[in-house]
C-alpha cells in the first residue's frame, strides 16, 4: 500500500508493474497452456489425437499480461490515491467551483444534445442517421427521463421503489387507450397520462406509508407486477398480452409525418423519410427530460424538496421538526410517477404499439440500476449512467469484431450481458457510491472565516 | 425557583403507553410550568425517552391525557404538535448527516418558511460559535459534541416555547457536556425558554433543573426540586454514587 502510494506521487512505477505482469503471465500460461493450448479430438479413424492450439493460449496470456500491467501501473495507484483526496470540509469556494464545473459540463452536454441529430445526419446521411437518433438518442433519453423521475423517489426521498415501471405502463396505456377510443391528440393526453400516473402513485403511496426499506421495496415490486398481470389478464380493457397496436403518432401542431400532401416532408419539399419523425421525437423526449430536470432542480430548493431530502436522512427527526411525513412521501411518489407517466405516453406514441412485455420487472431493475450507478440524488450522475447502461448495451450488440479473435462461431450477443455485468461490478468497486456521489448543498453562505487552530485541533467529543 | 403555582405549560396526566402488548409507561403524571427547567432522570429502560416520544405523539398514549397550554394534544400527529412550538431534540441527535450545517438549521426553521432565519441563525452562532465555523460542512462529519450542538440549535430554530431534550450528554466528553448544559441554562435565563430534559447524567441534570422527576420502570417514584433530589440519599445511592460522571 505504501509502495503504491509512493508510486502515485512519483508517476507510475513501471518496474514493479512489469514484475507483476510477468508473474501473472506465468500463472496464466500455466493455467491456459494445457487447458486451451492442447485440445483433444477424434480423427477420421476414431483415434484420439492432441491438437496443438498454443497460439490461442499465448494470446490469452498476452491479454492477461497487458491487462495486469495496465492495472498495476495506472489503475491501482489511482484508486489508492483517490481515497486520500476526499475531504470533509467544503469551503464555499470549493462548493462554488464544483457547482461551476457541473454547470459547464451540463451546458456542454446540453449543446451536444441539441445538435446531436444534425451531427448524425451530417455523418451518416438522412437514412443512416435513423439508427443513431432512434436506437441511441431517443432510447437513452427515455431512460434518462425515467432515471430522473425515479431519482426523486429514491435519490431524494430515499424510498426504494422497485415497481416504478408500473407508472410507465400506466402512462403508456393511458395514451394508447384514450387516443384510440376517444381520438384525443398527444398534446392533450401527455399531461393527462402524467396526472393519471401521479394518481396511481398516490394509490400506491397510501398503503405503503408505514413501510420502509426492504419492506417498501417488496410491496412496490408487487405493485409493479400487479399492474402488469392486470394488463395481461383484463383482455377486454387492455387487449391482454397481444397488446394494443396502431396507436396514433404524434403530430407537430397538426402536421403529420407521413407521405400525405399535408405531411411534413411534402410541406417542406423534402424527400420522404421516417428520419424527420425520429428527429422530431428526439427533440420531444429531450424537452420532456429537460422538463423533469428543471422541475427537480427547482423542487430541491423549495420546502418540499428539502423535506424529501430530510426524510431520506432521518424520518424521526423530520417529524420532530414539524414536517408532515405522510404528505412528503405521497408527493414524492406522485411526482416521480407523473414523470414516468409522461415518459410512458411518449413511449406509446413512439412505438405505436404497447404490450405488457415492455413493462416487466427487468425494466424497473434497469431504472433502479441507473439511479444507483449514477449516484443517488445526482442528476448528472443519473444521466451518465443512463448513457452507459442503455448506450452500452446497444453498443455491445456490435461486438462482431471479436469474431476475429475467437473464431467465426463466436456469438457476441450471448456475451453482451456478461460483459455488461462485469462492467457494473467494476464500476461499483471503483466508485461504490455511483458515478457522481458528492451531494451539492442547496444553500451556501459565502463568507470568509478564519478557523483558529485550537478549535480545529480538538478531538472528536 | 420552584414556581409550581399557576397553570402548567405541559401537563401529563395518567399516561399509559404500550409497545404492542408491553406496557412502557404505567400511568405517568408530570407538570412543566412556563419558564422552568424540568428534568426526568432514571436508569436505562425506565421509560424516559418513551415519555418524551409520547408527548410528541409517536407513539401515542393509549390512556391518559396530555395537554399543552390547556389544549389536548394526546391524539395529535407529531407534525401538528411541532406547530404548537414544541421542539424536540430526539435521542441520538439525529441530525441530517448528508446535509450541511446550514441546511440542517434551515430544516429546523421550516415552520416559518425561513422568515426569521438570518436573525435566529445569528443567535445560534452566539450560543454555539463552533457551528458558524462548520456552516458549509456536512452534518455527518461533525464531532459528537458539535452534532449535539447542531441538534439543539436545529430544534431552537423552530422558535419553540417548550424545548424537549433527550439525553443531550450522551457519549460526550465532560467539557462538552458542561458547554451544552451552560447553553441550556443561558437560554432559560435570558429568554425564559421552558425546558424538559431527559437525562441519565443525573448529577449535571439535577444541578441544572428547577424541578426533577425520577422514573423507575415506567412509574414516577420521586419528585422535588433539583437540589432536594441531589441531596436525597436514595437518589444518591441509585444514580450518583460511584463517581460524578
Amino acid at each position: 500500500m505504501a509502495e503504491s502510494s509512493k508510486a502515485a506521487a512519483a508517476g507510475p512505477d513501471f518496474g514493479k508493474a512489469a514484475k507483476d505482469a510477468l508473474l501473472s503471465g506465468i500463472i496464466a500460461f500455466a493455467l491456459f497452456g494445457p487447458l486451451v493450448g492442447l485440445r483433444t479430438a477424434q480423427n477420421m479413424n476414431n483415434e484420439l489425437v492432441v491438437l496443438n492450439e498454443l497460439g490461442k493460449a499465448l494470446l490469452i496470456t498476452a491479454i492477461v499480461v497487458a491487462g495486469r500491467f495496465l492495472l498495476s501501473a495506472f489503475v491501482f495507484p489511482a484508486i489508492a490515491s483517490r481515497g486520500k483526496k476526499s475531504k470533509a470540509i467544503l469551503t464555499p469556494e470549493e462548493v462554488a467551483a464544483a457547482s461551476a464545473r457541473t454547470r459547464n459540463v451540463s451546458r456542454g452536454a446540453l449543446l451536444f444534445l441539441l445538435v446531436y441529430p444534425f451531427l448524425m445526419v451530417l455523418i451518416f446521411g438522412v437514412q443512416g442517421s435513423i439508427k443513431w437518433v432512434d436506437n441511441f438518442g431517443i432510447q437513452i433519453l427515455i431512460y434518462v427521463m425515467l432515471g430522473w423521475g425515479l431519482n426523486i423517489v429514491i435519490g431524494l426521498a430515499g424510498l426504494l421503489d422497485l415497481g416504478y415501471v408500473a407508472f410507465y405502463a400506466v402512462g403508456a396505456y393511458s395514451y394508447a387507450l384514450l387516443a384510440i377510443n376517444f381520438d384525443l391528440s398527444f398534446w392533450i393526453l401527455l399531461p393527462l397520462s402524467g396526472i393519471l400516473a401521479a394518481f396511481w402513485g398516490m394509490i400506491l403511496g397510501f398503503p405503503v406509508l408505514r413501510l420502509r426499506g426492504d419492506y417498501l421495496a417488496i410491496v412496490t415490486l408487487a405493485f409493479g407486477e400487479i399492474i402488469r398481470l392486470v394488463l395481461i389478464n383484463w383482455k377486454d380493457f387492455s387487449g391482454g398480452s397481444a397488446g394494443i397496436s396502431s396507436i396514433p403518432k404524434v403530430t407537430l401542431f397538426g402536421i403529420k409525418f407521413d407521405a400525405s400532401p399535408e405531411g411534413f416532408a411534402k410541406m417542406f419539399d423534402l424527400p420522404m423519410s421516417s428520419a424527420y419523425y425520429k428527429i422530431f421525437l428526439y427533440y420531444l423526449i429531450l424537452a420532456l427530460a429537460l422538463l423533469t430536470a428543471y422541475v427537480t432542480l427547482r423542487l430541491r430548493r423549495l420546502p418540499i424538496g428539502r423535506a424529501w431530502e430530510a426524510l431520506r436522512e432521518d424520518e424521526v427527526a423530520c417529524r420532530s421538526l414539524g414536517i408532515n411525513t405522510t404528505n412528503t412521501k405521497l408527493t414524492a411518489f406522485a411526482i416521480g410517477a407523473m414523470f414516468a407517466g409522461f415518459a410512458g405516453s411518449f413511449f406509446a406514441a413512439r412505438q405505436g404499439f404497447v404490450s405488457p412485455e415492455s413493462f416487466v420487472f427487468m425494466e424497473s431493475a434497469v431504472i433502479v440500476a441507473i439511479v444507483v450507478l449514477g449516484g443517488m440524488g445526482s442528476m448528472v450522475g443519473v444521466a451518465i449512467a443512463a448513457v452507459v447502461m442503455i448506450g452500452g448495451t446497444e453498443l455491445l450488440r456490435e461486438l462482431s469484431f471479436l469474431k476475429v479473435v475467437f473464431g467465426n462461431d463466436f456469438n457476441p450477443d450471448q456475451f453482451r450481458m456478461l460483459i455488461f455485468g462485469l462492467a457494473m461490478v467494476a464500476t461499483m468497486i471503483v466508485r461504490p457510491r455511483g458515478f457522481v456521489s458528492a451531494r451539492q448543498p442547496t444553500a451556501v453562505l459565502f463568507e470568509r472565516k478564519a478557523i483558529s487552530g485550537d478549535l480545529v485541533k480538538e478531538g472528536h467529543g | 425557583m420552584t414556581a409550581t403555582n399557576g397553570s402548567p405549560l405541559l401537563a401529563i396526566r395518567g399516561v399509559k403507553t404500550y409497545y404492542g402488548n408491553i406496557i412502557a409507561l404505567k400511568g405517568v403524571d408530570v407538570d412543566v410550568h412556563p419558564g422552568e427547567i424540568v428534568t426526568l432522570i432514571g436508569a436505562n429502560g425506565a421509560g424516559k425517552s418513551t415519555l418524551m416520544m409520547t408527548v410528541f405523539g409517536s407513539p401515542q398514549a393509549r390512556e391518559g391525557r396530555i395537554t399543552y397550554q390547556g389544549q389536548d394534544i394526546t391524539r395529535m400527529p407529531p407534525h401538528e404538535i411541532a406547530r404548537l412550538r414544541i421542539a424536540q431534540s430526539p435521542e441520538g441527535r439525529r441530525i441530517f448527516p448528508r446535509m450541511t450545517v446550514l441546511e440542517n438549521l434551515q430544516m429546523g426553521a421550516s415552520l416559518d418558511g425561513l422568515k426569521y432565519f438570518d436573525e435566529d441563525a445569528e443567535k445560534m452562532f452566539v450560543l454555539f460559535p463552533r457551528l458558524k465555523e462548520r456552516l458549509n460542512q456536512r452534518g455527518g462529519t461533525l464531532s459528537g459534541g458539535e452534532q449535539q450542538m447542531l441538534a439543539i440549535a436545529r430544534a431552537l430554530m423552530a422558535r419553540p416555547k417548550l424545548l424537549m431534550l433527550d439525553e443531550p450528554s450522551l457519549g460526550l466528553a465532560p467539557l462538552i457536556v458542561k458547554q451544552i448544559f451552560d447553553a441550556i441554562r443561558e437560554l432559560n435565563r435570558t429568554q425564559g425558554l421552558t425546558v424538559f430534559l431527559v437525562e441519565q447524567n443525573a448529577y449535571h441534570a439535577l444541578k441544572l433543573a428547577h424541578r426533577a422527576y425520577v422514573m423507575v420502570n415506567g412509574v414516577i417514584t420521586m419528585t422535588g426540586s433539583g437540589r432536594e433530589l441531589l441531596e436525597n440519599p436514595e437518589v444518591r445511592a441509585a444514580y450518583l454514587e460511584g463517581g460524578r460522571h
